[in-house]
């Protein structure tokens, strides 16, 4: 790492097995090396690195000055003992994380791997790999570095990994050797392979990888597909041999884990400021000082010349003020007492253990604490203004359940009373004993109509065990488990299951299920698979008896559409149910058949065989042909299926927004899907008065709608106020009920004042006039025009002048985008909190990053500042652990500084009368000891366990949280009455004792205005009355605040004795001076007297203004404590449910949900992507799945099949193979039209060329087609298809930049094709996450021509 | 630098979100524990500052005061002060002609006499003070002028000096025993009292030279070199400071016990005072018997030896006469201080009563608008 590298390579050259070639590179060898000293050089380095810091630095110059007899005005100690404390505390830390390190290194280092050295194989240590190198993998090994592969034990070439480290993602891929040398089949020749890999320099993409295989005069194409990256673990594939082309530190895995950038405090740079500032004070008083004693040397000193020559260097008043100055500079420079900064680290330090204590954000079903990963940030935790949170796995569990249905009319799974007793869960298990345990329902009338025999509730799970793209595998005998490609589907073919038809096994042309315990083959005659235009999927079986049917799912909006007008009255009633299931946030599906005639079918599969066979616009025939065939079809009923949502969200988010934090939701799912969650989590409610939604295509369209926005809720918000009040009362009611309470009050109004210059008329003083509650859902593509630099301050004012914001579509980049555009325009505190690995962005950019920990995928967790488990934690992150913190190292601050100005003033008051000599006040060992053990600890223990009000009451009352969005605690107003009160206090700890003791003398006649006395005097009251003080300022006296308090002034008094004692005197007569003073002096009622003089003049203002303070103007903590110490008094207990305001809002809207009627749509419950029929009738993915089959059996410990089983057990069946995003990844470059939109433009698809044609016949196939297969529907669904088709080219290329040629040329079912699109069959699988995104990042440029050309084909 | 949140761990997979390698019973449950401490649990105090308890605070501080402030006041008032400039400065001072011709080369010593009344007599102990205004015993480099090994009787300090002490640390090549500035300044004007009885006779006040000194800076802090026996072979090889007339083993050769080094106008001297107008304990008079006052009213004499110049920097010098109680002398500061402060008290608590009465928003019932 240190390493001196030669210019940054531009390519990359590796020869097989030809260490000496590779050897002229220089490449950087297998070793990693993430430690940062050895023995030897830790001392040097670690000083040099701490040097670094000015406050060090600064301290260090003070050290040399010292040196220096004609300026010392303090002995060398007092500089170097704390500076040396301070120094040491640091280098035991650094020295303790760096030995973690080296032990880390040293084990990664050290393992084994088998290396291929002429010819034969091996064993080496990881450090001694080298590029160029052919290393064999086995089965569950840890690659080494990243790889080419060269060759697999597995047919084809293939092998398998599983890339949790590196992308976090659990789910395994697929990863194929170049084919050429993958032919031999024997790893033997593997040793004589010399080809010679050219490709890109180290870099931090995983996802890509070009470069060019030579051999034999032959050049091969390599890409990502080709590479095994260091980090992955190579799963269900015995051996591979794969050639080293990245090693150590220029892997992928090193390269991405750089150092994550530092954050800091808006305390932590207020602070700096501060010691700026007073280092600016203290050149002040410096230069003050060294005035009055050029003065005094020329008025007085030159007169006193007899008794006190001026030193043999100064010869005149002015040489002498200039060393004057830098020894006061010496004096005085315990206003920034080096305490400081290793004090604040203390306390943060204690606040992370804190959290990571805390029982109560401890999940236990995932065995996960609250982890601080940054020890830097807590305070900052308690002045969140802004939330940017993920939903899939922050918000939602990512688990669907399958909750209701409306089967033939009637509606199943309603609990008929919400405020009666939980009904009982439904068991299955003596109908049913393959039925999944963990499977819920409660409505056992259901149950019943199955035992029945009803027709249409059978024929209605038949449908759900038949009609989907699930795998089974089955682990031993009588468990099943399901894979399912999209977490809703699972749910539905689970629910099929628990109600007797259990989907058993598939081969590519038939489908075994169990109906009511009998097992019944079909034969599966096709599958018309999902995609997101068709928003639906068939399948045409053929049943034992012969009879061929066709089942369809699909969006309700789409469904009804095509169904026999026979079922009207039918669908009335279903539809009626589906509009409740969405009000309830549920996700639904339609359900319907179509007998199919023996002719119809034939007729059907020849056009479907054209279709498939044709060579261009593929894609568009099938789709045509599927139309043409999910016509006239029967309703059978409708499911609704719960997204579930994390443990208390909605709570959550309900006392976060009363604690005046604004939550913005940014995902990467549909629009209809987020608006869902968003009404289901409370952060959308009716009680709101608009939802704008956000949608255009154009840059134009954009500001259009986010003008109309604006004024709009101007418009709004004036009516509402017109219709109350005028004039004053009315603005203030506004400002306290809209969002723009905040921007109203202050240090936003030069935000609004910027946004008036800079920004094209936006209306003005907008955020203070809105009141009402706004919501604004935005969609990707419109945020990536919203996004761009003339429009930011647009979208900043008005998305900030909603209550909730929800961005739909968006990609990891524009995540990070929009926490920087608020942190930039807005200057407020902002937290992201995310589960997955396109949540990384977002969390590095924020000031505070939170990880959803436990779940899958460590990725968000590894990249972020904190992270728990549950999303619910984050209230009790914040509002208590963050609060507390914020309170206590305000608290802290404000005390530190008071301290050292009244302990560092007095030298100051005291260069009046001596002649501005610096001459110190106090014993050079008192100024040593002061900061770093008088006064050290009662302020820490304040620092680390102060409570103003105890934890549940900050989740009762969320307002208290407020103060430190307002920064009201600690700011620069605070600071300066904290300096004021020292002042003061130095003030009165010297002019006290001066007029006290000047003429005062001892009982035995000896006056006691002697140096030694007077400073005895000053130290014991100073050191009273700081400690007095913080005891006024301590709020929670634990037993250590009081051992603190308490035993810093038995030190005090100890040491003080000790140090003045004759024993040490004897033994260092030279070294301490004040011997015996302490006796004498603390004996004397008159010295006792001055200490409780200046006691009670430092204490009582600052006693009776707090008091003050208490009665007129109580803060909300300060009430809140209050009225628990009556309560305690009283000893009664009042009955306040804890959050009882928020579960009162809660139910009262919830009770209006249900009253809401249609007023919104529902997602439609389909999350998958599109392939995956074609790959099951083709039979490409039965080897893989019978392969990971047999693995399985011997894998019995394979983390994942174990996380599924763990969830099955908890919740309701989940499919194993989702990653959270799969549903949307792919998609984002379009949504469909959204019900709500009031956009008619189109977002196009991509830059490509030849895509866009595409996208033209698409769309223009489309449309043709609809009106030949049925007239009356086309009006509805021509804007369907219109939007949708550029979706459609997306996809196709999201999964086609290396396969889909492949698809096209070599048709649905020719196995030929199968080794070539395996990226299909791979990404289908397991959900295509990188290549999606790469897409997205790409996309928008493109869409003003793709629009323009969709519009010309209107 | 690159992988700082590198770590071994993470790379080996299966982090805590994987645990189940054994079964369940092979889980360590991670789960922090329930301990006060961690919890921040801790029973603590939680004082609030009501008005049930920062009012009786006020009052009770008044209450505690005013008491003492009184006493203090009372007691300071009873104590007898009386005290004399004798700088000369003035054109009409008896020492006018000592200041205006003093330097201090001069070998022979100026006397004056300063002529006073006392009007009440001074019971108890008397303590005579001199005085030093404008003299900056408190300035760095003075105050640094020492050296206290050679103070404390070690022989290699006493031969070689401590750097500390220059200018004053070697005179003609011999160092300088005291070495510094401090003990170069020492005070030596002589100070005499005489009380002139009824009939016109002058008789000398006894003053004690001993027991002014701090007992620790006698017998701990300042020794002689090689014990007391003979300070002058002690002395040997040493220098007298510049401005004084004789020899440290010359202070007082008639008391060995207060000679030297421990010679406790020396001592005295040598704790160097906080402020620049400062007394300095010079004599003690003792009171002879219960029946007379120590200094009974009259007319007396104070003989001074003028040796040692302050006009130069415009300093002045005093000569005080004081009765002490048990808290000291004269200061009446105290006193005052301590009853205002106390009527503070009281009157701040009585206004914050009425505050409290009439604007305190607060109501004991628990209604917290949120």
């Amino acid at each position: 790492m240190f390493r001196k590298r030669p210019p940054p390579e531009e390519e990359r050259r590796v020869r097989a097995n030809d260490r000496e070639y590779n050897e002229k590179f220089q490449y950087a060898s297998n070793c990693i090396v993430t430690s940062k000293y050895n023995i030897i050089t830790f001392l040097p380095v670690n000083l040099f690195e701490q040097f670094q810091e000015v406050a060090n630095t600064y301290f260090l110059f003070l050290l040399i000055l010292q040196l220096i007899p004609q300026i010392s005005s303090l002995s060398w100690f007092t500089t170097i003992v704390p500076l040396a404390l301070v120094l040491s505390i640091t280098a035991v830390k650094d020295a303790t994380d760096d030995y973690f390190r080296h032990k880390s290194d040293n084990q990664v280092n050290n393992r084994q791997s088998q290396v291929l050295i002429r010819g034969s194989l091996q064993n080496e240590k990881w450090m001694n790999v080298r590029v160029g190198d052919i290393i064999k993998l086995e089965n569950n090994q840890f690659v080494a570095a990243d790889v080419l592969l060269l060759f697999s034990s597995e047919p084809h070439g293939l092998c398998y990994i599983e890339t949790a480290e590196l992308d976090g993602e659990t789910n395994m891929k697929v990863r194929q050797s170049v084919s050429v040398t993958s032919e031999p089949g024997d790893p033997n020749n593997l040793a004589s392979f010399d080809g010679e890999v050219v490709c890109e320099p180290p870099n931090n993409k995983l996802d890509r990888f070009c470069g060019t295989l030579y051999w034999r005069d032959k050049k091969y194409t390599l890409t990502n597909q080709n590479m095994l990256l260091r980090g992955c673990v190579l799963r269900n594939t015995e051996a591979c041999y794969g050639l080293v082309i990245f090693a150590g530190p220029d892997t992928k895995l090193m390269q991405n884990s750089g150092r994550t950038k530092f954050k800091r405090t808006s305390i932590d740079r207020l602070m700096n400021t501060l010691v700026l500032w007073i280092f600016g004070f203290l050149v002040c008083m410096g230069v003050i000082l060294a005035v009055g004693n050029a003065v005094w040397e020329r008025e007085v000193g030159s007169l006193f010349q007899s008794y006190l020559p001026w030193d043999p260097p100064v010869d005149n008043f002015l040489f002498s003020a200039f060393l004057s100055f830098w020894s006061y500079v010496i004096i005085l420079n315990t206003v920034v007492p080096i305490s400081l900064y290793v004090s604040v680290e203390v306390i943060r330090l204690g606040h992370s253990y804190f959290i990571n204590w805390d029982q109560q954000m401890f999940c236990s079903q995932c065995n996960t604490a609250a982890a601080a990963r940054t020890t830097t940030l807590n305070e900052e935790l308690g002045q969140v203004e802004y939330i940017f949170s993920d939903k899939t796995g922050t918000l939602t569990q990512n688990i669907m359940s399958f909750n209701k249905c409306s089967i033939n009319g009637q509606t199943y799974g309603e609990v008929a009373d919400p405020l009666g007793p939980q009904p009982k869960k439904l068991d299955f298990t003596p109908f049913n004993p393959l039925a999944d345990p963990g499977f819920c329902f409660y409505d056992d009338t259901l149950l019943e109509s199955v035992k029945v025999g009803d027709s249409h509730t059978h024929e209605f799970f038949r449908l759900l065990s038949l009609c989907h793209t699930v795998m089974s595998e089955e682990k031993s005998e009588g468990e099943l488990v399901y894979k399912a490609q999209s977490p809703d589907e699972g749910a539905l073919v689970a629910a099929a299951r628990n109600f007797g038809f259990m989907f058993c096994s598939r081969t590519p042309g038939t489908i075994t299920i169990r109906e009511m315990g009998q097992p019944v083959t079909y034969t599966l005659l096709a599958i018309l698979d999902f995609n997101n235009i068709r928003k639906r999927m068939s399948v045409i079986v053929r049943n034992p008896e012969g009879r061929i049917r066709l089942y369809c799912k699909g969006a309700d909006t789409v469904l009804l559409e095509r169904l026999h007008p026979c079922n009207q009255e039918l669908m009335n009633i279903t539809s009626d149910h589906l509009n409740e299931y969405a009000a309830d946030g549920l996700r639904t599906l339609a359900l319907a058949y179509r007998d199919l005639t023996e002719d119809e079918w034939e007729a059907w599969a020849e056009s479907h065989r054209c279709a498939g066979k044709a060579t261009s616009c593929r894609e568009d025939r099938l789709a045509a042909t599927y139309d043409q065939i999910e016509q006239d079809m029967m309703l059978l009923g409708a499911t609704a299926i719960e997204d579930k949502l994390q443990e208390g969200v909605p709570e959550t988010i309900a006392i976060l927004s009363l604690a005046n934090i604004k939550i913005w939701v940014l995902t990467g799912d549909k629009q209809e899907t987020a608006v869902n969650i968003g009404y289901s989590c409370k952060m959308l409610t009716d009680d709101m008065t608009e939802v704008f939604i956000i949608s255009g295509h154009t840059v134009q369209s954009v500001r259009q709608e986010l003008r109309r926005a604006r004024e709009r809720m101007i418009e709004l918000s004036r009516t509402r106020d017109g219709g109350k009040e005028e004039g004053t009362g009315g603005w203030s009611e506004a400002c306290f009920m809209g969002n723009g309470v905040r921007e109203g009050q202050g240090r936003d109004v030069a935000g609004g004042v910027k946004q008036l210059q800079c920004s094209p008329p936006p209306p003005s003083n907008l955020t203070d006039n809105i009141s009402g509650e706004f919501a604004l859902v935005i969609n990707g593509h419109s945020l990536a025009h919203a996004l761009e630099a003339d429009m930011e301050t647009e979208f900043v004012s008005t998305a900030c002048a909603c209550k909730a914001v929800i961005c739909c579509r968006v990609t990891p980049l524009q995540k990070a985008q929009v926490v920087e555009l608020i942190k930039k325009h807005k200057k407020a505190v902002t937290l992201a909190i995310g589960d997955g690995a396109n949540d990384v962005g977002m969390i590095k950019s924020a000031h505070i990053g939170v990880g959803i920990s436990g779940q899958e995928g460590i990725q968000a967790a590894l990249a972020s500042d904190y992270s728990f488990s549950q999303f619910r934690f984050l209230q009790r992150l914040l509002l208590v652990h963050g609060r507390w913190s914020y309170l206590r190292m305000c608290r802290f601050l404000c005390y530190f500084f008071y301290k050292n100005f009244a302990f560092t003033m007095v030298h100051f008051w005291f260069g009046f009368f001596c002649g501005f000599s610096a001459q110190t006040v106090y014993d050079q060992y008192f100024i040593t000891l002061y900061n770093i053990v008088y006064t050290s600890l009662p302020v820490l223990a304040m620092g680390i366990f102060d409570q103003d009000v105890p934890d549940h009451r900050s989740l009762e009352y969320p307002k208290l949280y407020e103060p430190g969005q307002l920064n009201l605690l600690f700011n620069k107003r605070e600071f300066f009455i904290c300096i004021a009160q020292g002042i003061y206090t130095s003030v009165v700890l010297f002019f006290v004792p001066y007029t006290v003791l000047s003429d005062a003398t001892q009982s035995t006649g000896v006056p006691l205005a002697d140096h030694q006395t007077f400073a005895m005097t000053t130290a014991t009251a100073l050191v009273i009355v700081v400690s007095v003080q913080i005891a006024l300022g301590t709020g929670f006296w634990t037993v250590i605040n009081h051992v603190c308090v308490w035993g810093s002034l038995g030190s005090y008094f100890t040491i003080m004795f000790a140090l003045h004692s004759q024993t040490l005197f004897r033994i260092f007569p030279s070294q301490f001076h004040f011997v015996g003073s302490a006796q004498s002096t603390l004996l004397q009622p008159v010295v006792w007297l001055t200490i409780a003089l200046a006691t009670a003049i430092c204490i009582v203002p600052v006693l009776a203004v707090r008091f003050l303070k208490l009665a007129l103007r109580p803060r909300l903590s300060d009430t809140v404590r209050y009225t628990q110490l009556v309560r305690q008094k009283k000893r009664k207990a009042v009955s306040r449910s804890a959050g009882g305001g928020w579960r009162s809002a809660g139910s009262v809207s919830e009770g209006r949900l249900g009253t809401r009627g249609g007023s919104r749509r529902s997602g439609y419950a389909f999350a998958h992507q599109e392939g995956f029929g074609e790959l099951i009738t083709s039979g490409k993915n039965m080897r893989l799945s019978s392969l990971a089959l047999a693995t399985f059996a011997s894998r019995h410990s394979s983390s994942w099949i174990d996380t599924l089983r763990r969830k099955k057990h908890t919740h309701t069946h989940t499919p194993p193979s989702t990653s959270e995003e799969c549903s949307s990844a792919p998609s984002c470059v379009s949504g469909s039209v959204p019900p709500l939109s009031n956009s008619s433009s189109i977002l196009g698809g991509s830059q490509d060329t030849p895509i866009e044609e595409d996208v033209g016949t698409a769309s223009a196939q489309n449309t043709q087609t609809v009106p030949t297969s049925s007239a009356q529907t086309q009006p509805a669904l021509a804007p369907d298809s219109e939007a949708t088709a550029p979706q459609d080219s997306a996809l196709a290329l999201s999964t086609g930049i290396f396969t889909s040629p492949a698809v096209r040329y070599h048709g649905g079912d020719s196995p030929g094709g199968w080794t070539v699109s395996l990226g299909t069959v791979q990404e289908a699988l397991f959900g295509w996450k990188g290549i999606a995104v790469h897409t997205n990042a790409s996309n928008s440029p493109g869409a003003p021509s793709v629009a323009k050309e969709t519009s010309q084909l209107e | 630098m690159m992988a700082s949140s590198y770590s071994t761990k993470e790379e080996d997979g299966h982090p805590s979100g994987a645990s189940s390698h054994g079964g369940p019973g092979a889980v360590k449950s991670k789960k922090p524990d329930n301990t006060a401490f961690k919890q921040q649990r801790l029973p603590a105090w939680q004082p609030i500052l009501t008005a049930g308890t920062v009012l009786p605070a006020f009052f009770v501080i008044g209450l505690i005061f005013i008491p003492i402030g009184i006493g203090l006041y009372v007691t300071s008032n009873n104590i007898k002060e009386y005290e004399i400039d004798y700088t000369g400065a003035d054109i009409n001072s008896s020492c006018y002609s000592c200041a205006k011709s003093y330097s201090w080369n001069s070998t022979t010593s100026c006397v004056c006499s300063v002529e006073f009344i006392l009007e009440q007599p001074f019971e108890s102990n008397v303590f005579m003070y001199y005085g030093l205004s404008n003299f900056y015993q408190n300035h760095r480099r003075y105050v640094k002028s020492r050296d206290d090994s050679q103070l404390n009787g070690d022989q290699s300090a006493l031969m070689n000096p401590s750097k500390e002490c220059e200018p004053y640390r070697t005179s003609d090549g011999k160092p300088i025993a005291p070495c510094g500035a401090i003990a170069n300044s020492l005070f030596n004007d002589t100070l005499e009292l005489y009380y002139v009885d009824s009939n016109g006779t002058r008789n000398a006040v006894p003053l004690v030279k001993k027991g002014i000194a701090w007992y620790t800076d006698k017998h701990v802090k300042f020794r002689n070199p090689g014990g007391n026996n003979n300070l002058t072979v002690a002395f040997q090889g040493t220098a007298k400071p510049v401005n004084w007339a004789k020899p440290v083993y010359e202070l007082d050769p008639s008391d060995p016990d207060n000679n030297g080094f421990i010679n406790e106008d020396f001592i005295v001297w040598m704790r160097t005072a906080a402020l620049p107008t400062f007394r300095k304990l010079y004599r003690i008079i003792q009171k002879k018997s219960s029946t007379t006052p120590t200094l009974p009213s009259g007319k007396y004499f104070l003989n001074i030896t003028y040796n040692y110049p302050v006009l130069s920097f415009d300093g002045r010098k005093r000569v005080i006469l004081s009765t002490i109680s048990w808290m000291g002398g004269k200061n009446p500061f105290l006193g005052i201080a301590y009853i205002t402060v106390g009527s503070m008290c009281f009157f701040l608590g009585v206004v914050l009563l009425i505050i409290h009465h009439k604007y305190d928003t607060r109501n004991s019932s628990a209604d917290i608008p949120n």
